[in-house]
């Protein structure tokens, strides 16, 4: 079936199956690897992308369920080059280490913060708690996004 | 793993929606919000001929509060529950229930339709329809019909739903804004099922409980009322002596199988727990 939907700003049209994942739409066809894909299904969040504006797993949207929306992965977060103020936190506070739950962990960061700029460590635990690390223990990454928290007050965006 | 292989439509009105999924002999399943039904086919313990994606149905996307209740449409999210503030007060048990669905990202994009016909024994939403004495309204083939929370679940991952048939309402009577609740839960982590979870509420007639009701779920094949735990708290001024005896009528009360997460012993324990926890949170 076609499909047609928003990656990162840019119109995309393509001719796929309906069984076809969001995830490997993304990293097979749209060849944006990264997003990651851990489990396949559901319980890992690696796979966290944008779906007009809610973080959401890839792995449990079909790409035909995209029709007409607007997704963002983690390298549509970042302008130019540079790091967004949130990835600079992770970077800072060594919240990442193997890196592979790291894009879901700022997908899902980053909604959190455009949405609730002053969420307390509380909730930002309680709101990761669906994104699993195998290598840093969380407590470097709550670190990374609760320093972040400023630059959402002051930008909106984060950007 | 892959999904396997189906095919896909996305009608724009229920009838067609219904048409669909006759037109399959039994093959088709509704998608809703996908959080229980792709990783089902993931597994492929799923492996439905056709999905019929719900989405386009606006009219199930409706939270509507009357002086009768809550009606709250099946493609109602988990989020659009949490973010509509009305319902601190016209349900506040529906919103400390949902609190404890899954995940943030799940909360997105998961509904209340498909939680009920998914009909998994350990999730809130079933829990509070059955413990609240909703009402679920179908349309099929047939035409439409209203069929009680109690007469719904028939074991796990089961309810009387036929194959041609959506949820499009699930609707809660009215919540007096008296009434005294707790939802108390335990699960192993933030977001994962529940090991056991109670529901508890009553309103008071001159500092007496009446129309007592108490849930469980995570403890049977289906979603339990306890109306051997009511009967304990019905007419009764709610203190610890009262709500122990709640707890011990509630463990006496079920009877949970072991599985790989929890022995029954545990569970049958754990219940009796979460319905003290609950009508402490609700005396308080
Ligand atoms: C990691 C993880 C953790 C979770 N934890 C919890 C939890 O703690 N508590 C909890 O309650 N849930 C939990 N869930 C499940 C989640 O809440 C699902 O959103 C929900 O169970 C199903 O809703 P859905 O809209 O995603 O339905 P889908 O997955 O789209 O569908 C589920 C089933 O319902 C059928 N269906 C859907 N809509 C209708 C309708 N309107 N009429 C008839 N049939 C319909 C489908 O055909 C399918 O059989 C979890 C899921 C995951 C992946
Ligand atoms: S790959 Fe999607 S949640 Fe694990
Ligand atoms: S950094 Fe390795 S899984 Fe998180």
């Amino acid at each position: 079936m076609a499909v047609k939907f928003e990656v990162n700003g840019k119109a995309v049209e393509i001719e796929v199956e309906p069984r076809l994942t969001l995830a490997d739409c993304l990293r097979h066809h749209l060849r944006l690897t990264g997003t990651h894909v851990g489990c396949e299904h559901g319980v890992c969040g690696a796979c966290t992308v944008l779906v007009n504006g809610a973080a959401v797993r890839s792995c449990l949207m079909l790409a035909v369920q995209a029709e007409g929306a607007n997704v963002v992965t983690v390298e549509g977060l970042s302008r130019d080059e540079g790091l967004t103020p949130l990835q600079a936190s992770f970077r800072k506070h060594h919240a990442l280490q193997c890196g592979f739950c790291t894009p879901g962990m700022i997908t899902t960061a980053h909604a959190l913060l455009s949405e609730e700029p002053d969420c307390d460590a509380d909730r930002v635990r309680e709101v990761l708690s669906g994104n699993l690390c195998r290598c840093t223990g969380y407590i470097s990454i709550v670190e990374a996004v609760l320093d972040a928290r400023s630059a959402y007050k002051r930008g909106g965006t984060g950007a | 793993m892959k999904l396997p292989p189906f095919e896909y439509a996305c009608p724009t009105s229920i009838s067609e929606a219904v048409a669909l999924l006759a037109s399959h002999d039994g093959e088709a399943k509704p998608l809703a919000g996908g959080q229980s039904l792709v990783p089902m086919l993931a597994f492929r313990v799923a492996a439905p001929s056709l999905l019929v994606d719900l989405r386009k149905l606006a009219d199930l996307r409706q939270i509507e509060i009357t002086a009768d209740g809550v009606t709250l449409g099946a493609m109602v999210r988990w989020r659009e529950i949490l973010d509509d503030t009305r319902l601190a007060t016209a349900h506040p048990l529906l919103v400390a229930a949902v609190e404890h669905v899954a995940h943030y990202q799940i909360r997105n994009r998961g509904t209340v339709g498909g939680s009920m016909a998914h009909a998994d024994p350990a999730a809130e939403m079933p829990g509070v329809a059955v413990t609240c004495e909703a009402q679920i309204a179908v349309t099929g083939k047939a035409g439409t019909r209203v069929i009680a929370a109690s007469d719904f679940f028939v074991g796990p991952l089961m309810t009387v739903l036929k194959p041609d048939e959506i949820i499009t309402e699930i609707r809660l009577p009215a919540w007096p804004a008296k009434r005294r609740f707790g939802f108390q839960e335990f699960a192993r982590r933030r977001g994962d099922f529940a090991l056991a979870a109670a529901a508890a509420f009553y309103d008071e007639d001159n500092g007496r409980a009446r129309n007592a009701h108490v849930g469980v779920i995570g403890v049977a094949d289906r979603p339990l009322r306890l109306p051997s735990v009511e009967a304990v708290i019905n007419g009764q001024k709610i203190d610890d002596v009262l709500i122990a005896k709640a707890e011990a009528a509630t463990s006496a009360g079920v009877d949970p199988a072991d599985d790989i997460h929890a022995s029954g012993a545990y569970r049958k324990a754990l219940a009796g727990v979460m319905v003290e926890r609950a009508l402490k949170a609700a005396v308080a």
